[in-house]
């Protein structure tokens, strides 16, 4: 999002702004509705455009039908009796980042479809992590897109992390297993490696991120000690699928969001919080440094059905 | 998770098998899963609604081909309206005007834009000669610029050099000039990700666009992309305005609802898709293809249309019938060794049939080809009619007599025998399983598989996993 650009038009910037006043100050002036099978509908419709796809938005339907069925609510009401059941889903994802210090370095794998945020995303940890005093380094996994390799570099420059990285086109493995090698002999606190965007139905790319993964075991056999899958808010319900073959083949701990700053509500959250319960650590909301956020249940199911928008 | 179109109609329709018309009740029964699959390949909502209001206004009433399930029948109608809401006609990049021509890219961040530029300008400079220069207002993200000029390079393809610092507006002039004065018939310009809704950015591009006047402005698209694509591609093309889209990541397994859903809003045709993240894994568009992946479900269309075409419709349903009640004589195999031969064999049954790639090369390591096929009818024509009918009455010395007859050694015969026996249990279990291949053409397909062979899994692609 650009400096001036109109921030308060993003949807999680509008949810952060408008909250407070939502709810409350509506609830008695507005009608009263019945939630009937034609209120379902629209809840229903909803939930779809919000990516969480046929089976969840049956699952939250149900959670409401059971416990709000012909109650007379007020517009607010209804998104808060709608927010709720999302929220409970969500929270099945609610943990924290599990850093540990004593591992000198914690090593996080960062993986995911092509451009999805990985390298941003990595960006936004390190300046974060660093603000936090600890002492971050960064791997240059990439090494196949062009200028991966500089991007991550940038990103080095800005947050004061050092990049370790060798020419494009090297070995990726061999990259990663030279980075954890020389953190840990710096004693660094964090290590983030980059690597390429792949899709995850090619195999062979993926026996590439297994052998990453394989040659970390060889320092440690816990490393990666964090494998964090990157997901853009605009995906849809294919994202079911990346969760599933990179959590078998790359052993992926925890989901990051971004991209939340747009249109898409992420909605597919709650699909992946229903089905696997994996994880949700932080959220992306615009391309800075600054521009992450922990993920909250609570925030997040109230701008994902709008609860401070007008009908 | 995913449940094919097919499957989910096959079990709506079973028990209406056999019926005239389709009916209103039907349809509408029918609808409400052709909704449910649209919604899990990501189509988004209004165009759903918009679609199903269209095709079932279509359906109702008509006839349901013979040959075939009414829930076939109904996927083929929903297929056919797919290709048609995804325009038939192929697109190719429009360079009919006065060269340079301008081509500019627009779209979200990461969507493919920097590598579908380079995939553009190869393609236009190796298939169509022309001599194209690219350049990036990439002046945001980290290394951007970067990035395209290494992709130039890799391509053998012209970039303006960078000047930092340089601002969008003033990169596109100099970029135009450069193209003008060094002789080139295309200028690419690439553009920085933007959010449909980041107002700023929204007006950096429109200002770019009175500058350059790109005869093609291309919105690139990940075909991952969920609900979200209407509002972004609408927002794009009302905002700016498109002439395009190009869908990247075709080469993963996402269902690619978003094509529908961009398409219907916009009315901007697809051009091309990204296959790949090489430069040369970029491919024309096929409505037909995207409409079975859509679907979950292939070629299968094509698949029924020709049984359709092919079979005779009569001798399927008989046969059918038969299968019901669990009979599969000798008689039967052959039937259906003769249309599956009509169908142009079991290479071209397979062919048209989605991930089965590799069970083709089996067939073909094993010899089953279509010459094992006239072999096996050749058996099957050396036996008596009643051998035919009571294949339990087959001794060894019937066998014996039988491959002399048939030009063929005993152990053919005794395969053969072996495979109707699987095929005919296997009849039996399908008559209970109500899955897409089961129904095809009367069980057509399954009982062809030649015994110990076995459908990759995953197979249907999108069925059940
Ligand atoms: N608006 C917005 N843009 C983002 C966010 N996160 C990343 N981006 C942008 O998305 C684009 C792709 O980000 P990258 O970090 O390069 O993605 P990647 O996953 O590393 O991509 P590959 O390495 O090519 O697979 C860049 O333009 C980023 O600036 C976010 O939270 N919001
Ligand atoms: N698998 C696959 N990857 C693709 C395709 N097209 C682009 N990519 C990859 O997607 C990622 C992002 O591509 P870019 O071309 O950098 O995207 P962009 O739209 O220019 O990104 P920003 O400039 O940050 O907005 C890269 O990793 C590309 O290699 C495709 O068709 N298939
Ligand atoms: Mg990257
Ligand atoms: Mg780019």
């Amino acid at each position: 999002m650009s400096e001036d650009g109109d921030k308060k038009s993003g949807f999680f910037s509008r949810l952060t702004k408008g909250l407070a006043r939502s709810a409350a100050a509506f609830t008695g002036f507005i009608r009263r509705r019945k939630l009937d099978e034609d209120t379902l509908d629209e809840l229903e419709e909803l939930l779809l455009r919000a990516d969480l796809g046929p089976h969840a938005v049956a699952r939250v339907l149900e959670e409401i039908k059971a416990s709000k069925f012909n109650a007379e609510l007020s517009e607010a009401e209804l998104k808060e009796a709608l927010a709720k059941p999302v929220e409970e889903l969500l929270r099945l994802s609610w943990k924290r980042f599990p850093f540990d210090p004593a591992k000198r370095p914690h090593v996080v794998l960062v993986v995911g479809v092509n451009g999805a945020g990985k390298t941003t995303t990595i960006g936004k940890l390190a300046q974060k992590f660093t603000a936090e005093g600890k002492k971050i380094v960064l791997a240059a996994g990439d090494t196949f897109r062009a200028a991966a390799i500089e991007q991550l570099k940038i990103w080095g420059e800005r947050t004061g992390a050092p990049v370790i990285a060798r020419e494009q086109g090297g070995d990726a493995a061999g990259l990663a297993f030279e980075a954890f090698e020389r953190a840990k002999a710096e004693g660094a606190d964090l290590l983030f490696i980059d690597t390429a965007g792949r899709l995850q139905n090619k195999t062979g790319l993926m026996q590439e991120l297994q052998k990453i993964v394989r040659v970390l075991k060889k320092i440690d056999p816990d490393a990666p000690h964090s494998t964090l899958l990157v997901l853009d808010a605009t995906v849809g319900q294919n994202a079911i699928q990346q969760v599933e073959v990179f959590r078998e083949i790359a052993g992926v701990t925890g989901l990051v969001m971004t991209k939340l700053d747009g249109t898409a509500r992420g909605g597919i959250l709650v699909a992946l919080a229903d089905k696997f319960g994996m994880p949700i650590y932080w959220i992306g909301v615009g391309e800075t440094a600054e521009d992450l956020q922990l993920f909250d249940p609570y925030q997040f199911a109230r701008a994902l059905v709008g609860a401070n928008e007008t009908a | 998770m995913f449940e094919s179109l097919s499957d989910r109609l096959t079990g709506v329709f079973d028990r209406l098998r056999g019926r005239g018309a389709l009916t209103d009740s039907d349809v509408v029964e029918a609808m409400r899963e052709v909704r449910v699959a649209l919604l899990e390949a990501d189509v988004a909502l209004g165009v759903v609604k918009d679609f199903i209001a269209k095709v079932q206004e279509q359906a109702v009433g008509q006839e349901v081909l013979r040959s075939i399930t009414p829930g076939q029948q109904v996927v083929k109608i929903v297929h056919d309206a797919l290709v048609d809401m995804l325009g038939s006609e192929s697109h190719s990049i429009d360079l009919n005007a006065p060269a340079p021509v301008c081509v500019m890219m627009a779209g979200l961040q990461g969507s493919g834009k920097t590598t579908t530029t380079a995939k553009i300008a190869l393609r236009l400079q190796t298939r169509e000669k022309k001599k194209v220069l690219m350049a990036s207002l990439d002046t945001r993200r980290p290394a951007a610029q970067e990035q395209l000029k290494i992709l130039g390079e890799q391509a053998g393809v012209a970039t303006l050099p960078i000047i930092a610092n340089q601002m969008p507006a003033d990169i596109a002039k100099r970029a135009i000039t450069a193209a003008k004065f060094g002789g080139y018939d295309v200028v690419m310009l690439d553009t920085a990700g933007r959010l449909h809704i980041d107002e700023a950015l929204m007006a950096e591009m429109i200002a770019v666009r009175d500058i350059a006047h790109p005869h093609e402005t291309l919105l690139v698209a990940d075909c991952l992309t969920g609900q979200d694509a209407v509002q972004i591609a609408k927002t794009f093309a009302e905002r700016v305005g498109i002439t395009g889209i190009v869908l990247t990541r075709m080469d993963g397994d996402g269902r690619g609802g978003a094509a529908l859903s961009m398409r219907s809003v916009t009315g901007a045709p697809i051009k091309l898709i990204g296959v790949g993240e090489k430069l040369d894994a970029i491919e024309e568009f096929h409505p037909k293809r995207i409409a079975g992946r859509i679907l979950g479900m292939g070629d299968v269309v094509s698949l029924v249309e020709k049984a359709a075409e092919t079979l005779d419709a009569e001798k399927a349903e008989k046969m059918a019938a038969k299968m019901k009640r669990g009979e599969f004589d000798l008689d039967d195999l052959a039937e259906q060794l003769r249309q599956m031969r009509k169908l142009g064999g079991m290479q071209g049954v397979l062919s048209m049939l989605p991930g089965v790639g590799k069970v083709k090369d089996q067939l073909s390591e094993a010899g089953l080809d279509d010459r094992m096929l006239k072999r096996q009818e050749a058996i099957i024509t050396s036996m008596t009619k009643k051998e035919r009918k009571k294949p339990e009455l087959l001794n060894a010395s019937r066998r014996k007599r039988i491959a002399a007859g048939a030009g063929v050694d005993v152990s053919d015969v005794n395969k053969l025998m072996k495979m109707h026996r699987q095929m005919a249990d296997m009849m039996k279990a399908m008559s209970k399983n109500k899955g897409l291949l089961g129904k095809l053409a009367g069980g057509l397909m399954p009982g062809m598989m030649p015994p110990g062979m076995k459908l990759p899994p995953g197979f249907p692609p999108g069925g059940r996993r």
